[in-house]
């Protein structure tokens, strides 16, 4: 069997972007950056949807125009009756959607679909059932090893299984907005706050230790997972994709040193080097690839 | 208000504490297996094969019920453990198996149709579709609800969905949805889902200096105390950290959780059973804390005013700030 080489995604955006930082986002993304697949729409926080949902059509049209395959990805906590009509409607698309909730799993069973990292994907039983169902592409929760993940490619070699390979962990998601909670704001009336902080709002700990992020409903690491294999680290386990979150750094550069990463034109450490000079939120992590606390590094620059 | 009476779940660790809350009045005892299929695998906690089959006679003799907990995620390559863990359940006459893997799920859904399937918070099902999906897939009877829904959203959620809920009204208080949350493997390499352990104490320090106590959970500091202060386990979520130009407890103060005022609402939004948190509890602890409940529940089924039922709950506090959480909207 020949052995594929993985392809890149680029995540869905988990902030609160504006309508015109977003247009100028994928725009660059459409013309520079060398993925396969672009993953569009809100997945934190239905209420930020009135804000970017007129932007998606012109993006889309210039991502497909560009040559990407676009993916609609939904939300990931949805609970009022908009958010779950939402997820609904989007589940009707041809495109292909992420399913980030069980919620759309009825309106979209049958067809073609992603599992994203916000569904509990953890075993060859779980990924079995939902394959079944038409998963086509699964990128596990973040706290899974590479091992883990390797071990259900292996077992279902039709089937895409995804690494979250950049940008800050998504660890929690709550009913409460730590954004509104933070500004002495409830969430109803949260005047959209967490648009300040395009990366999160940092989280220190009392003796200054960078920890975690803030992002409205949202917990995500003040690291930045920067997981950067040779490639047949995945070939071998038949990992076919990596998938990168989007920041405020550069992430025409992020993709452009992964690629070159995957074409084995650079090694890991040259790899780490440029993302190092890039203006990344926090220090690069990789722990959780190799099974261990997802704040620790297993190398150095 | 729905007519039926509504069950009293409560929490066991041992096959002492499961006898303890069967005569303190529980209508029903979750409990889980010595390993980590359940979400409380803490050292010399829960229960063997022997002790759970031992546990459900006892139980059944006073009327109880026993709902075992096999509400982890299976491990790659290990997922028969699980499913082994269902059908010793099931071997042991358990009432229903609480359960959040899909995996899980639907091994129980294809083998071992007379059980009650009831849907752990650990699957955060907190939609009509989500909850609709598992009862149609999987026969789930009960859904144990994510403790981020307001007590309205509970009304509205029971008018449109056909199977039993059951609320968290006691005991601790997880601020993130559960079962997506990975903090804790984030900052010590274990968590619920993966390892059924969230803030391990192996990962806990504490630390003296001229300031008082420092809580550290993996070497990141979650909490100080001033000198002579009570010290509280440094659970992540409680902790106290810097955002911004601002010190505080980001995602929640160190509180638990007491909605005993709500157990009238409870009813009228339709929920059908209440659980008490804490299988890591002792006897004396879950004796006391179950009886008052169990009184509370009877004296609203009765039709006690609030007034009534604050005064049966009062002694429940352990000396802890408590909260309603998400029941009342104003929490988030």
């Amino acid at each position: 069997m020949t052995v594929q080489k993985a392809a890149l995604t680029l995540g869905p955006v988990f902030f609160h972007w504006s309508r015109a930082r977003l247009t100028d986002f994928y725009r660059r993304i459409a013309d520079e950056a060398p993925v396969e697949r672009v993953h569009v729409g809100e997945v934190v926080c239905g209420k930020r949807m009135p804000f970017s949902d007129p932007a998606w059509p012109d993006i889309i049209e210039r991502l497909e125009r560009a040559g990407k395959e676009v993916v609609i990805s939904t939300l990931a906590a949805p609970a009022t009756v908009r958010e779950r009509r939402s997820v609904e409607e989007l589940c009707t698309d041809e495109r292909l959607i992420e399913i980030n909730d069980i919620t759309a799993l009825p309106s979209r069973s049958g067809r073609p679909f992603v599992t994203g990292p916000f569904l509990n994907v953890y075993n060859e039983g779980s990924a079995r059932f939902l394959i079944d169902r038409g998963a086509r592409s699964i990128c596990p929760p973040v706290e899974l090893s590479l091992a883990a993940i390797g071990h259900m490619a292996q077992a279902f070699p039709q089937t895409e299984f995804e690494v979250f390979a950049f940008g800050r962990l998504p660890l929690a998601i709550s009913g409460r907005c730590y954004h509104a909670r933070h500004r002495g704001l409830h969430k109803d009336s949260c005047q959209f706050t967490c648009e300040k902080d395009p990366d999160g709002l940092a989280v220190d700990t009392l003796d200054d230790q960078e920890f975690l992020a803030i992002n409205g409903v949202q917990t995500l690491s003040n690291q930045v997972q920067a997981f950067l294999p040779i490639p047949s680290e995945l070939t071998s386990r038949r990992i076919r994709r990596l998938r990168l979150s989007p920041q405020t750094a550069d992430m025409v550069e992020v993709a452009r040193t992964y690629r070159a990463l995957l074409d084995g034109r650079q090694d890991p450490q040259s790899a780490r080097f440029l993302l190092s000079c890039l203006e990344l939120p926090g220090v690069m992590v990789d722990g959780y690839a190799y099974g261990k606390p997802g704040w620790e590094a297993t190398a150095s620059i | 208000m729905s007519s039926t009476r509504m069950e009293l779940v409560c929490p066991a660790g041992t096959p002492a504490t499961l006898r303890a809350a069967v005569q303190a009045g529980a209508d029903a005892v979750y409990c889980g297996f010595r390993d980590e299929t359940n979400a409380r695998n803490f050292p010399g906690l829960n229960f063997s094969t022997e002790e759970m089959a031992e546990g459900v006679r006892f139980a059944h003799a006073h009327g109880s019920k026993v709902l075992v907990a096999i509400n982890t995620f299976g491990r790659v390559g290990s997922v028969d453990r699980w499913r082994k863990a269902a059908d010793a359940a099931v071997g042991c006459g358990a009432d229903a198996i609480i359960a959040a893997d899909i995996a899980v799920l639907d091994h129980v859904a294809s083998n071992h149709k007379q059980i009650r399937l009831h849907l752990s918070v650990q699957a955060a099902a907190a939609t009509p579709e989500a909850i609709g999906f598992y009862a149609e897939t999987f026969g789930v009877r009960r859904v144990v609800l994510p403790r981020v829904l307001s007590i309205q959203e509970v009304a509205t959620l029971n008018r449109e969905i056909r199977v039993e809920t059951e609320a968290f009204v006691f005991g601790g208080l997880c601020v993130m949805t559960e079962g997506r949350c990975y903090l804790s493997s984030y900052a010590t390499g274990k968590s619920p889902n993966l390892n059924g352990v969230c803030s391990p104490p192996e990962m806990v320090s504490y630390e003296e200096d001229i300031d008082g106590t420092v809580a550290r959970l993996c070497g990141f500091t979650i909490d100080r105390y001033a000198p002579g202060a009570p010290v509280g386990y440094p659970t992540l979520c409680k902790g106290r950290f810097k955002a911004g130009d601002k010190t505080s407890y980001l995602f929640e103060d160190p509180v638990s959780l007491n909605a005993g005022s709500m157990i009238a609402g409870l009813k009228a939004a339709g929920v059908t059973a209440l659980k008490i948190e804490g299988r890591q509890r002792g006897k004396g602890y879950v004796t006391e804390v179950v009886r008052a409940f169990r009184k509370a529940v009877d004296a609203v089924e009765q039709g006690s005013d609030g007034i009534e039922i604050d005064r049966i709950l009062a002694g429940q506090s352990e000396g802890g700030r408590q909260t309603t959480g998400a029941y009342k909207k104003s929490w988030r």
